[in-house]
């Protein structure tokens, strides 16, 4: 019996919708059968948290007197460059910037203590954040340099706005090679003596959905611990990955561009991360509703983790000069604590946090329990397996 | 026979001081050196692994605290900041010894400090700068 998104936001109206996180669905799957659990339940929670480098905020300072055009000018948040090509007051910081002053990778592994992600969660904790600006002076805007403190609760517009977040699927990350290395996957110890992996599995948004079929532009999502949308396809949306016998893709596939207010975030679901060796990112709790409006939706969002799968790929070789895979494992085996690879045991590590996860599907779940979270109708799809858009390499064209 | 982790620091006096060969010769016990460096200010920093009888490893760390050596537990030198652990889990996969540890029912992290060797290699795999070492301040 098919449900539409209008009957089911009515019900929680109601409050009459059965809400559930997609851990819970899979338990009522194997105990009901996924006939029964669709006409059942109205709405599943997914969740993820973990780093996601391509994330960033953007403001609008406020205009000081005299006015300033930072336009074209530079702009320091803590000592972060903000990119600053937009109108005089309009800033824009992304996850992975760091102070230039930042030693980098010169004393290698580099520690990259405090970048652009640090800055977002320091503002969002509410803390004074340092601006520095310079700019070259105009008729209009002649002031060159400005020097002060501001906090969130007082500058005008502060936006979340995330190019790409949310990966569908992520490789699980080793190192072949005899030397340690470092990487957005963390440490990776040398000789397969480790193995990363990035996803929250049977509660990752995408795994859910793997077909796009109800998250798409206009998806109203818990973003940051507070409201966002899905805006855009993110950036290297690659649907046409191959799938496995369950529809899902066993590579990282699909993406989403997200946005929302950063005023009504929480410190505890944006945090700034710093990879040893590799640069600063930001983690970010993403949480999307997944509404049952038919048996096929439901029985991918039972979908668990012993039915997604995904490839194990080198970092040392594989990986910067583009290779293949050293083989597939699903996400059971890898939140058992190790892997087999070769004969040889391997101990696994999580980038993304299951347990935040969790908490993130259940924080969802109640508040559209309480009526206040409805869910919205995609006002586009995101481009289908079958819609050809892809992911290319650079076509390189040296210059000389 | 019961071991116990201990961090030493010796004041820059005591630096050229038999004291550990004394500590193992005359209270009989075993060690395993865990950790051993001496600052640039020349205080000696000592991670061992202490093994004996009860009486002994008493008498032992009576002696070093005597010699003027400050003794503390390990687990007491090595800490996470709870509020900056996501419960990630990244550093399970480098822990050589298991003290760092995902329970399978919460999928929270646990470290289990008796578990600990302080090599550290947490300090450098935490995305969020949570897990901590008192010793070298």
């Amino acid at each position: 019996m098919a449900k539409t998104i209008a009957e089911i936001n009515d019900k929680i109206r109601k409050g009459k919708a059965v809400v559930v996180s997609a851990e819970e669905l899979i338990d009522i799957v194997e105990e009901k059968g996924v006939a029964k659990a669709a006409t059942e339940i109205d709405v599943v929670t997914t969740a993820t948290f973990g780093p996601m480098c391509s994330s960033g905020a953007y403001f609008n300072v406020g205009h000081s007197n005299p006015k300033i055009k930072i336009g074209g000018g530079s702009a320091y948040l803590n000592d972060v460059p903000a990119y600053s090509g937009f109108a005089a007051v309009d800033i824009y910081i992304g996850a992975t910037a760091l102070p230039d002053d930042d030693p980098r990778n010169r004393v290698y592994p580099g520690k990259f203590a405090y970048g652009g992600g640090h800055v977002i969660h320091d503002l969002v904790a509410g803390r004074d954040v340092e601006l520095k600006a310079t700019a070259y002076g105009t008729d209009c805007y002649p002031r060159k340099k400005l020097d002060t403190w501001i906090n969130i609760k007082d500058i005008n517009e502060a936006v979340l706005f995330n190019p790409r977040n949310a990966y569908q699927n992520y490789n699980v990350a080793v190192n072949l090679s005899d030397k340690a290395i470092y990487t957005y996957m963390g440490v990776l110890l040398p000789k397969l003596g480790n193995a990363n992996y990035c996803s929250a599995g049977q509660l990752s948004p995408l795994l859910k959905d793997p077909y796009y079929r109800t998250i798409g532009i206009g998806t109203k999502i818990f973003l940051g611990g507070g409201v966002g949308y899905v805006v855009w396809q993110g950036t290297q949306h690659n649907p046409g990955i191959p799938r496995n016998d369950k529809g899902v893709p066993v590579a990282p596939a699909g993406t989403l561009a997200v946005m929302g207010d950063l005023k009504g975030m929480k410190p505890e679901w944006l945090v700034g991360v710093s990879m040893q060796g590799y640069g600063t990112s930001l983690s970010i709790g993403i949480g999307v509703p997944i509404p049952i409006l038919n048996e096929e939706i439901c029985r991918f969002a039972a979908l668990k983790d012993e039915d997604l799968w995904t490839k194990i790929v080198d970092y040392s070789e594989a990986y910067p000069k583009g290779g293949g895979s050293l083989g597939e494992v699903n996400y059971a085996d890898l939140k058992s604590g190790k892997i087999t690879l070769d004969g040889k045991e391997i101990r696994t590590g999580g980038i993304s946090s299951y347990s935040k996860a969790v908490e993130i599907a259940n924080l969802l779940k109640e508040s559209i329990e309480k009526k206040e979270f409805f869910l919205t109708e995609p006002v586009a799809y995101l481009p289908s397996p079958e819609s050809g858009y892809g992911f290319k390499p650079l076509n390189e064209r040296p210059l000389a | 026979m019961i071991s116990s982790k201990v961090v030493l620091k010796f004041p820059p006096e005591l630096v050229d001081q038999p004291i550990t060969s004394r500590l193992v010769k005359e209270h009989n016990l075993n060690f395993n050196i865990l950790k051993a460096q001496i600052s640039p200010k020349e205080d000696g920093l000592l991670v061992l692994e202490l093994e004996g009888e009860k009486v002994d490893l008493e008498g032992g760390l009576a002696f070093l605290e005597k010699a003027g050596v400050k003794v503390s537990p390990l687990s007491l030198e090595i800490g996470r900041d709870e509020e900056r652990c996501t419960d990630c889990s990244v550093c399970t996969g480098i822990c050589p010894t298991g003290a760092l540890i995902v329970d399978q029912v919460t999928r929270k992290v646990n470290f289990l400090e008796e578990k600990c060797i302080a090599c550290e290699f947490c300090l450098k795999a935490c995305p969020y700068q949570a897990m901590r070492v008192k010793f070298y301040s």
